[in-house]
């Protein structure tokens, strides 16, 4: 196989599939397998389990950069795209339970939340980011929008950012893992940093887009 | 003890306890004899198992109980762990007995007194309490316990004695909760004197019929049922009455979230979230968020104490 096919045929479905995990684990704790439960309050274990997906994912999404250069591998930046909408898919299934199961659709309370709430404020406003984020990762739009495609697509950083934060602030008094998040987060944006830091300026203004640090490749 | 038949059937009634608790005893009995046996065989064993005690109507509400697997296997006790099924997983080897209570301060009556001295004068009764956490979810529990009240007396404190203060074992050995500094250990806890006094505070030894869980606070514990969860100090070593109001664990852990009083207020917010609405536990999927009610659903017997106080400056 070459590369192209071993992308198409094995690692994007094994990472496909990975990223269903963990629904299919709150599923199998769901319908009671293996002597499992959601526990006493499973609204909120639902809540906490798919937010926290959907910063792991996209943590992962923002490592794919880090790995294609540290490990040199050019191609690897082909997964990336799929897991990027994994985390918006979970960050929105993440914001439905909480409108549907936790706060019973009572927008009132919702908006009252987010104006009111700092962690919701900044959880809303990280969600708000990626819509534009997905709706763009088509190859269509990503060649309409050109040189901008990247720029726009730097705001997932932001996003993440965010993200981060919401879970600080919503942590009632043990901090140490949004600390852990914070942590990896601040090395993942702190590589592209240096990296940019380093790179000699004429160089960098004759990059073409596939040669910056979060260019876009055909996947 | 004797009942009169009546159609009105306790919710606690229909899982008869000793049912319920033969299994987790055989249980537990099986496990202490091949994991913990050998070490504590010739140790005093705690009065494990039923407890005898009457029934108080006049303090319990109508509503079902949780269940006692929802009650000792999610609760707060940052001391075992800050996850709320960490007292459950890490509170098993915890000694609960022997155990003593020093009790000092504003008060005629001094000294450290074991747990039977304690509990001794005092019958036991049963009292049915919603529970109110900070977090807006809330149980309905059947605690077992006599009145703060009855033991504050017994001490007899000076006119001095403002605040009674309570004190949490401090024992990282034990509690693995208090080897990171989530919150200034010990825990302690407050009451203004006059809160301490009222009938409805509670000190418990038990529920459902059964000595107390270890992670529910083991062997004896504070129940106040119109504040939130975290003012019901758990595995209570020190009892002290003071004249200056208590420095108490949340409250010095972050002032502006968590007040001395916490009386439940649903006109209150938490700075991070809602109070008016919570969430009782067992629902499951389909549980409904209801109406949080001022001091819990026990305004007509405590709102009088604070009369003429901001409630939300005092919060």
């Amino acid at each position: 196989m070459n590369v192209d096919q071993r992308y198409r045929w094995v690692y994007k479905p094994v990472v496909f599939v990975a990223c269903l995990v963990p629904i299919a684990l709150l599923l199998s704790r769901g319908f009671g397998l293996f002597g499992q439960s959601l526990g006493p309050d499973p609204i909120k274990f639902t809540l906490h389990w798919i937010g926290k997906t959907a910063l792991n994912i996209l943590m992962i999404t923002l490592l794919v950069t880090p790995v294609r250069y540290l490990a040199g591998w050019p191609h690897v930046v082909r997964i990336r795209r799929m897991l990027g909408l994994f985390a918006f898919t979970y960050a929105l299934l993440h914001f439905l339970v909480y409108i549907v199961l936790d706060q019973e659709l009572d927008f009132g309370g919702l908006l009252e939340d987010i104006a009111k709430r700092p962690y919701i404020t900044v959880g809303f406003a990280a969600l708000l980011i990626l819509i534009p984020l997905a709706i763009t990762s088509t190859n269509k739009m990503m060649r309409r929008l050109g040189r901008r495609w990247q720029t726009l697509h730097r705001w997932v950083y932001a996003a993440a950012i965010l993200g981060v934060v919401h879970y600080y602030w919503q942590v009632k008094r043990d901090v140490r893992e949004p600390l852990i998040y914070a942590g990896i987060l601040a090395i993942l944006l702190g590589y592209r940093l240096v990296r940019r830091l380093r790179k000699p300026k004429p160089a960098r203004a004759a990059t073409s887009p596939s040669g910056s640090a979060t260019a876009p490749e055909r996947t | 003890m004797a009942r009169s038949p009546s159609t009105k059937l306790l919710p606690s009634e229909i899982t008869p306890p000793e049912v319920f608790f033969s299994r987790r005893q055989a249980i537990a009995a099986a496990l202490a004899a091949g994991v913990v046996g050998l070490a504590h065989a010739d140790e005093p064993q705690p009065a494990a198992g039923k407890l005898q005690y009457s029934r108080n109507p006049q303090y319990s509400t109508k509503e079902t109980p949780n269940s006692f697997e929802d009650i000792t296997g999610y609760n707060n006790f940052y001391e075992f762990g800050t996850d709320k099924s960490d007292p459950k997983a890490n509170a098993q080897e915890f000694r609960a007995h022997p155990w003593s209570v020093t009790v000092d301060g504003e008060a005629e009556v001094k000294g450290t007194f074991t747990l039977e001295d304690i509990m001794k004068p005092h019958a036991l009764e049963e009292r049915i309490y919603r529970f109110r956490c900070v977090e807006a979810w809330s149980m309905v529990v059947p605690w077992l316990g006599f009145p703060l009240a009855d033991l504050v007396s017994r001490f007899k404190p000076t006119s001095k004695a403002r605040y009674v203060q309570f004190t949490t074992l401090y024992d990282p050995k034990q509690m693995p909760g208090q080897r990171f500094r989530v919150l200034d250990w010990p825990y302690v806890e407050g009451l203004r004197m006059d809160e301490a006094m009222h009938p409805l505070a509670m000190m418990v030894v038990g529920v459902y019929g059964q000595t107390l869980p270890n992670q529910n606070g083991a062997p004896l514990r504070l129940i106040v049922p119109w504040k939130y969860g975290f003012k019901s100090v758990k595995s209570i070593v020190k009892i002290s009455f003071v004249e200056r109001q208590p420095r108490t664990a949340w409250n010095v852990a972050t002032p502006h979230e968590y007040g001395f009083y916490a009386n439940v207020n649903p006109a209150v917010d938490h700075p991070r979230w809602s109070q008016a609405k919570e969430r009782r536990i067992g629902g499951g999927f389909l549980a409904k968020r209801i109406d949080t009610l001022p001091f819990n659903g026990y305004a007509n017997e405590v709102a009088s104490l604070y009369k003429g106080m901001d409630l939300t400056k005092f919060f």
